[in-house]
């Protein structure tokens, strides 16, 4: 994307996971997520296991530095459960990650499947105590007769260990299925959301959790529409917004009344009742919800586009971006495929002037707002020799397809990007495939 | 909404010109929800409804409810009785499982394929 500051050019940095191309079900990339500082990159994947890569930057004063993310730490988070009451198969598929703020030594991080959020603590222990006075270096116990002397014991250096302890279990509050969690800026309480019920813990309390948005009708016939994402407002504590399947948005405000189930926005595009089709209720759901860094705007990814909506204005947003409007005349096809019920996320860069979503082919896209530009690239093995500038991918729509295009019946509709995420302050990209995490970063940095 | 790449005609139209460009006059959308609609005829009209979310919910659901279960395992003890018609090809039942029968979903002992 060609720029006033310059041109972006994406290069490769590093890919992550198997080359194969048989892919166990439990390597599936469930998740990604950047700390607050980017320094620390977590992804969750269908097995319940945990992978946290962290940043050692070489040299950034040089114009072509090169941050290289390393495995940290990893953990089993979740694993698989039957709860024989409900007769109910719990998948340990990771959800969702979400990074607390890091207030000590240690970092913090929610990691949530369907039924059960955890508080991982993710620590460093880089001495160990030697000298003890009862005990020999390696563990046996001395014979008190023995000792005849005191010592104190020293802490010496030792490899650095990186230690993941469940801090925290948050379970059975959901009788649905979450399918978000969200720290509240007041780093204390984080709310948890499921197809139907919004809950808000506090983080150091496990055993109560408050119901504050409840959308379930008294009969079950009757449900037209559920909870699909929900997110805490960056700055405002007290704010809230949540997505539903029918492509509308609410902001609550919790000071308005414990239960929030009378919003105080509905965020809602008026649809053209001639448009109306089978399909338009299923690509209008939303899979994804966003604040801007700045609180000012939110982004919801549907499944054809990505919307900017204006908190102050809930009657349309104020802008849309155009993912794979192609797949519009492929619609039947990818019913019957089920790829239409695809659940793509999007992220904003650290100043909120680009947005990033993923799409089909492995291909994903950025929106540069200000420019009024956007590009599509692709995450494959042929495009990652070390710092190689990726380059632009255009799907040919009409007849004739021009040398490089592709045509929309060639995209692997198998390959999908549903996860991204971009650094908080720099342009580094994680992006993720089926079980492969690439981390791409803009040449001049 | 951002569906309008195709133009609307007005209804000003007279029925045989409407057929004739019937192709270029209906959006893609329509197009797609024809060609559904054709390749399944029971398809009810309302596909964002109750169905389609209720079955979301039920994700995972293994058994209708205890029932369900208990008929399942009542059929497993009565499986020495003679056997129904073989031309009768209802496995439903049979398929169902106990906890002794579901495989033990152990977590996975491998460690994930990104750490290595």
């Amino acid at each position: 994307m060609a720029g006033p500051g310059g041109d972006m050019q994406w290069c490769f940095s590093q890919v992550k996971g198997a080359i194969d191309d048989d892919v166990a079900e439990a390597d599936i990339i469930s998740t990604v997520e950047f700390n607050h500082t980017g320094e620390l990159l977590a992804t969750g994947d269908k097995g319940g296991r945990v992978v946290i890569f962290q940043q050692e930057i070489e040299n950034k004063n040089q114009p072509q530095f090169r941050s290289e993310y390393n495995v940290y730490s990893t953990f089993q988070s979740h694993e698989p459960e039957f709860d024989y009451l409900k007769s109910l198969e719990i998948e340990e598929k990771i959800n969702k990650i979400r990074w607390l703020p890091q207030k000590n030594a240690a970092q913090f991080l929610l990691s949530t499947n369907d039924k059960t959020i955890k508080l991982w603590k993710i620590s460093e222990r880089d001495k160990r105590p030697e000298g003890y006075n009862l005990k020999e270096d390696d563990g046996r116990y001395k014979d008190p007769n023995s000792i005849t002397s005191l010592q104190v014991p020293v802490l010496i250096p030792m490899d650095l260990m990186v230690e993941a302890s469940p801090r925290r279990v948050f379970a059975n509050a959901h009788t649905y299925h979450i399918n978000s969690v969200s720290v509240n800026s007041d780093n204390e309480t984080y709310l948890s959301a499921d197809d139907l019920r919004i809950n808000l813990w506090h983080l150091e309390i496990t055993d109560r959790s408050f119901n504050i948005v409840d959308i379930k009708p008294a009969n079950m016939e009757e449900l037209t529409e559920v909870i699909t994402a929900a997110e805490f407002h960056p700055h405002q504590c007290n704010t809230f917004v949540y997505s539903s399947s029918k492509g509308t948005i609410r902001l609550c405000d919790m000071r308005a009344s414990a239960l929030c189930d009378k919003h105080s926005k509905l965020f809602e595009e008026p649809e053209n009742p001639s448009n109306r089709s089978f399909f338009s209720e299923i690509i209008s759901s939303i899979s994804d919800v966003k604040f801007s860094h700045n609180g000012r705007y939110m982004m919801t990814r549907d499944y054809l586009s990505v919307k900017i909506w204006d908190l102050n204005m809930e009657n349309r947003p104020v802008e849309t971006y155009q993912v794979h409007e192609y797949l519009r005349s492929k619609l039947c096809s990818l019913y019957e495929n089920d790829c239409i019920f695809d659940k793509f996320e999007c992220c904003w860069n650290g100043n909120d002037s680009v947005v990033m979503t993923g799409s089909y082919n492995n291909f994903f896209r950025m929106f540069d707002r200000g420019h009024r530009r956007d590009i599509t690239l692709e995450a494959s093995r042929e495009n990652s020799k070390p710092m190689q500038v990726l380059k632009p991918r255009k799907v040919c729509t009409g007849g004739k397809r021009k040398k490089d295009e592709i045509s929309v019946d060639s995209l692997d509709f198998n390959k999908k990007i549903l996860h991204t995420a971009w650094h908080p302050q720099d342009n580094i990209i994680a992006v993720a495939t089926t079980n492969n995490l690439y981390i791409f970063q803009d040449k001049v940095n | 909404m951002s569906g309008d790449n195709e133009e609307t005609q007005t209804a000003e139209e007279t029925s045989v010109e409407e057929t004739e460009v019937q192709d270029k006059v209906i959006s893609p959308e329509k197009a797609e929800e024809a060609k559904l609609k054709a390749r399944y005829p029971n398809l009810g009209n309302k596909p964002g409804g109750s169905d389609l979310l209720r079955k979301r919910l039920q994700k995972g659901q293994k058994y209708f409810d205890s029932g369900d279960y208990n008929m399942a395992k009542a059929k497993i003890k009565n499986k020495q009785l003679p056997a129904a018609a073989p031309e009768k090809t209802e496995i439903t039942g049979d398929h169902i499982p106990t906890p002794q029968d579901l495989p033990q979903r152990k977590p996975s002992l491998v460690a994930s394929k990104l750490a290595g």
